[in-house]
């Protein structure tokens, strides 16, 4: 049995040698992860420096860097950030809160569960940028329109996904709780809801991708600012020094934001084993 | 002479699925009395669940009554696994039943928590189901059947997911709180052994639509289970039951 207060325990020479070959593990991992990394940079450079690569193309770290600094400096980055960590946020978050909601529906109903399979199978088979088009006539160019195709982006997944954690609740214990009297809305709120926290967790996570496809997509389509309006911008003048700078801005954002979930599922899933 | 708590006359029970109509209960009759053990036991895919399922008014009946003498008597059901809820403590998963019913005041909570120290289980209150042994789990799963103070307890092969082991002596325990708390019961079980260990009364059930075959009186003389198997005429019932139950 596991006792949570942990006793100061003298461990044996075994045991701490057992541990020292764990850390040195970790050790080579992050080395090897991080030398990678390193290692390709490196080469990248050279190759541009050599001018094996033609760095019109290919452009090279050293350029990449220096066009973050130009793009902080002249062109407002941090607007650029700002406005595409909006539409990303609010995207998401709409996805999250419409999409729970209306899988809490779904599973109430089983009426409306099998009226709207039919529905939820051909959205989630249609690529939503099919409907950008529409989305543009509709809500006009800008943050309005972007926002919707993220929002649409990761509500089915959101609708499908949290209705089968849902459905997944233990039937075994349904049929305890109704054996005590309970009643639907109680089953939900004792069972059915803090079982889903993983699931939750885990869109949550999908979602995350989800939104920054959405955003990063509108902005292709409809967009006078942002980091995907860059990206585009970078393309059509043929500045792929700008297109590969804002790229890794994007990675680091998106990364930044998976590893705020990933720490919401740490407060959330202690002790939920 | 005792009470009778519970009476089941000419219950019969017709599901129906698409492609068939099931009969799965028929002609049920028997009746369970204050303070008794009745064991009930049969060939597997009987409908031995489906009889606590109609008690527990969870399904009702096609045809015949079921009449509790209490009008609306509490049963505390209590199921092949622990079921537990993971992510609540030994304690909120005690409290469950008083939440669920609206009864989570402070004198059924005093008694919950009386049950909890009684049956060595207060110094874990605070510990979540992973943290103990399965015995324990079971005994934790029988406290929160007790915490509303049922009056009757539907047992549900409760044993049957624990170690041999583990299961003679859980088995012991929750007989020993059962009697100690004066519950009747009903134990619906395909272990032949255990029913005869623990039981005041084996009821034996025929084959689909499933109906009373034989009723026996056990003596026991307050034996606990464990010794109740050491008795002499342990085999002997052990060997009618057999033969009964594959006729």
């Amino acid at each position: 049995m596991k006792k949570k207060t942990v006793t100061q325990k003298q461990f044996s020479a075994d045991h701490i040698r057992y541990l020292k070959k764990l850390r040195g593990r970790t050790a080579v991992v992050w080395t090897l992860g991080l030398g990678i990394l390193a290692a390709a940079l490196l080469l990248w450079q050279i190759l541009a420096d050599t001018g094996a690569i033609d760095v019109f193309i290919g452009s090279s770290p050293k350029r990449i860097a220096a066009t973050i600094v130009d793009l902080v400096r002249n062109d407002n980055l941090f607007y650029h950030i700002g406005i595409t960590l909006y539409e990303t946020i609010v995207g998401f978050l709409i996805a999250v809160a419409l999409g729970t909601l209306i899988a809490l529906l779904l599973w109430w109903s089983e009426i409306a569960r099998r009226v709207c399979e039919p529905y939820l199978i051909v959205l989630n088979a249609l690529p939503k940028i099919a409907l950008g088009p529409i989305i543009i006539v509709w809500c006009g160019s800008g943050s309005k329109s972007i926002i919707l195709m993220a929002v649409l982006i990761g509500i089915i997944v959101t609708v499908i996904n949290m209705l089968n954690g849902f459905l997944a609740a233990d039937k075994d214990k349904i049929l305890l709780l109704r054996s005590m009297g309970a009643t639907k809305f109680q089953i939900l709120r004792k069972l059915v809801l803090p079982g889903s926290v993983k699931t939750f967790i885990g869109t949550l996570k999908i979602d995350v991708g989800m939104a920054w496809i959405g955003s990063v997509m509108g902005e292709y389509m409809t967009s006078k600012a942002g980091i995907g309006y860059l990206i585009v911008y970078g393309g059509q003048v043929f500045k792929l020094d700008l297109v590969m700078a804002a790229t890794a801005v994007l990675c680091v954002l998106a990364t930044m934001m998976y590893l705020g979930v990933a720490l919401l599922e740490k407060l959330l899933v202690k002790n939920r084993s | 002479m005792r009470e009778t708590l519970l009476e089941l006359k000419d219950v019969a029970l017709t599901y129906q699925t698409k492609t068939d109509e099931i009969q799965a209960v028929k002609n049920l009759s028997f009746s369970l009395k204050e303070g008794e053990f009745i064991s009930v036991i049969g060939p597997s895919g009987c409908g031995k669940t489906t009889i606590l399922s109609l008690i527990a008014g969870l399904m009702r009946p096609t045809r015949g009554t079921i009449k509790v003498a209490k009008g609306n008597a509490h049963f505390g059901y209590m199921l092949q696994k622990d079921q537990l809820f993971p992510w609540r403590t030994i304690e909120k998963n005690i409290f469950l039943p008083l939440e669920i019913m609206k009864k989570f005041d402070k004198a059924h909570i005093a008694y919950a928590e009386e049950l909890l120290k009684k049956y060595g289980l207060y110094e874990f209150r605070k510990n979540y189901p992973s943290e103990l042994s399965g015995g324990m789990r079971q005994r934790a799963a029988l406290i929160r059947t007790l915490s509303f103070n049922p009056d009757i307890l539907l047992l549900d092969e409760p044993f049957s997911a624990l170690d041999y082991q583990t299961r003679l002596s859980v088995c012991n325990d929750v007989y020993r709180i059962i009697k100690d708390e004066g519950k009747s019961t009903i134990l619906v079980t395909h272990d032949i052994s255990e029913a005869i260990s623990m039981s005041d009364t084996i009821i034996v059930l025929s084959k689909r639509p499933c109906t009373v075959k034989y009723v026996h009186e056990i003596p026991r003389g307050g034996d606990s289970p464990l010794k109740r198997r050491e008795r002499e005429d342990f085999h002997k019932w052990f060997e009618l039951l057999w033969k009964e139950l594959n006729e």
